[in-house]
């Protein structure tokens, strides 16, 4: 049992590993905050695998994950609205600022 | 006593074995795709079964209910958590890649 | 389990070194993210879920909120927000040293006894049975109180970044969300939940991990999400209830210490008898004074809108 659990813990890692080129690579902003919620949903597992071996408490970290996740994935999708402090579903809310090629973020060029 | 915790301890390999699949098919769903919607796509759905795989797994081998309570809540959250997040991210990436 | 420690470890210097590396800042606060969630995991192996719990919950919750904001208002006042080269060599060269100057130091220094005898022989007159929280507000409660101060004094000097105009007005941009949006219905569901796992983490903290800081970072995580998704309003920091809230943690902190010493047994030293329950007070205060302070902090100062043009 230890040795299986051990095992799953280090795939979930691995995952975690191929979600980091993501980050690097990811055209969109999107696909990055994304790669991002993928490592704190994937902590969250490691965690709840490793708890029968480290002691159950650590379940409180892996909700703190989850929750503390959701709350960056808000603020990024608040902070990427036209003003700042609007959804993306409003259908009349300020443009955001295009993105354009090497002002604003994103040289992506040098990858 | 001993059957029924090979029992558990069966279905704990079991679960967290496809759990772990599930995680490896979304990871490489994020890799692999080639658009940022089919991406969040992917990571929506097959990241948070094979999480909640995984928490059922573990739950076979929790001592108390506390513990199963706990796990329950933590795959609950993460499901509205990604189900809500999803959608908002997907929204800004369109908003960004389609400006009017 | 040395593999599984030997790939975190490797993971986070990667991370680490992603951060710094490129021009792009949004990847390199999106690295930042994950740095935070990956140590927390590091944390948890080495058996310090204290901290565990308080660094998943600022380092990847609180300080990517700030972070992100920060770049958001950058890009909407159209400023260059990206580096100009792909190493900044100055800080890349201080901090390989301070790096450098840390890794003798432990080595240097010998290792020690886990628990410390002394911790071992104190902890029946704690009055909890969490050696962590025992060492914060009981026998270490001095750094605790003024840690609380501190606090404050960065929450002062994030107000005197209002405009005068603006003192009046509700923390933070103008929040507006859809309504009966995604994002409304997600501020309506996560805290009443979120506030019972943070009270629930102030609670457990006298016999697990947890206590008043890592209760206090959950709830204000939980407030951002409500006044984000638009569930409730900022406050106003001209109201005196708010400003009561944010000082009350320090305030019967303080009291404590003042009972310890007309009890007799010193500034800030709890005797037994009281312990337990005492330390109980100053954390339910503590925690409300932690959430609120923390939740201003990441919200900002007033402002009535986000008069873009310049960067600020």
């Amino acid at each position: 049992m230890t040795t299986w659990l051990t095992f799953v813990a280090l795939g979930v890692l691995v995952c975690l590993a191929a979600a980091l080129w993501r980050v690097w690579t990811g055209p969109q902003r999107a696909d990055r905050m994304m790669a991002a919620q993928l490592v704190g949903t994937g902590g969250a597992g490691i965690l709840i695998v490793l708890a029968p071996l480290s002691g159950w408490e650590i379940l409180d970290v892996a909700l703190t994950l989850v929750m503390l996740a959701a709350l960056a994935s808000v603020g990024f999708v608040k902070a990427a609205s036209g003003d700042g402090a609007g959804d993306p579903e409003e259908e009349d809310s300020p443009a955001p600022p295009l993105r354009q090629a090497g002002k604003d973020v994103g040289a992506e060029a040098d990858g | 006593m001993s059957g029924q915790k090979r029992m558990a301890d069966i279905a704990t390999y079991v679960l967290t074995g496809l759990g772990l699949m599930f995680f490896l098919a979304g990871t490489v769903g994020l890799i692999r795709f080639p658009d940022t919607f089919s991406r969040l796509h992917a990571l929506t759905k097959a990241d948070n079964l094979g999480l909640g795989l995984t928490a059922l797994g573990i739950a076979f081998q929790a001592q108390s209910w506390r513990e199963i309570a706990l796990l329950v809540l933590i795959w609950a959250l993460a499901l509205l958590s990604a189900g809500t997040v999803a959608q908002l991210v997907a929204r800004t990436a369109l908003n960004e890649t389609d400006p009017e | 389990m040395i593999l599984f420690d030997a790939t975190l470890c490797a993971l986070i210097i990667a991370v680490a070194l992603a951060t710094v590396a490129g021009r792009d800042s949004f990847r390199a606060i999106v690295f930042f993210i994950v740095y935070g969630l990956f140590v927390a995991v590091a944390w948890v192996r080495l058996d310090a879920v204290n901290v565990a719990l308080a660094e998943a919950a600022i380092g990847a919750g609180l300080t990517a909120v700030l972070f992100l904001a920060g770049i958001g208002r950058l890009r909407r006042a159209h400023v260059q927000a990206d580096q100009g080269v792909p190493l900044h060599l100055p800080a890349a060269l201080a901090c390989t040293g301070l790096t450098a100057a840390l890794g003798w130091a432990w080595f240097a220094l010998p290792l020690p006894d886990r628990p410390a005898p002394q911790l071992a022989q104190a902890m029946p007159q704690a009055g909890v049975e969490n050696a962590v929280t025992a060492v914060l507000l009981n026998f270490r409660a001095w750094d605790t109180l003024l840690e609380t101060v501190v606090l404050l004094a960065a929450l002062i000097g994030v107000w005197m970044l209002t405009r005068d105009g603006n003192w009046s007005a509700p923390v933070g941009l103008p929040q507006h969300v859809r309504p009966g949006g995604v994002l409304s219905g997600f501020g309506r569901v996560l805290p009443p939940v979120g506030f019972l796992v943070g009270v629930y983490l102030v609670y457990a903290g006298t016999s697990r991990p947890g206590g008043a800081f890592q209760g206090g970072t959950v709830l204000a995580a939980v407030g951002l999400v409500a006044a984000m998704a638009g569930t409730v309003r900022p406050p106003r920091i001209t109201a005196t209830g708010w400003r009561v809230a944010l000082i009350i943690g320090p305030l019967v902190f303080l009291l404590a210490g003042v009972a310890g010493e007309m009890l007799g047994s010193g500034f800030l030293t709890l005797p037994v008898a009281i312990a337990g329950n005492a330390i109980l007070a100053i954390e339910i205060a503590l925690t409300v004074s932690i959430a609120m302070t923390l939740a201003f902090l990441v919200l900002g100062p007033p402002e009535s809108d986000d008069s873009g043009g310049s960067a600020s």
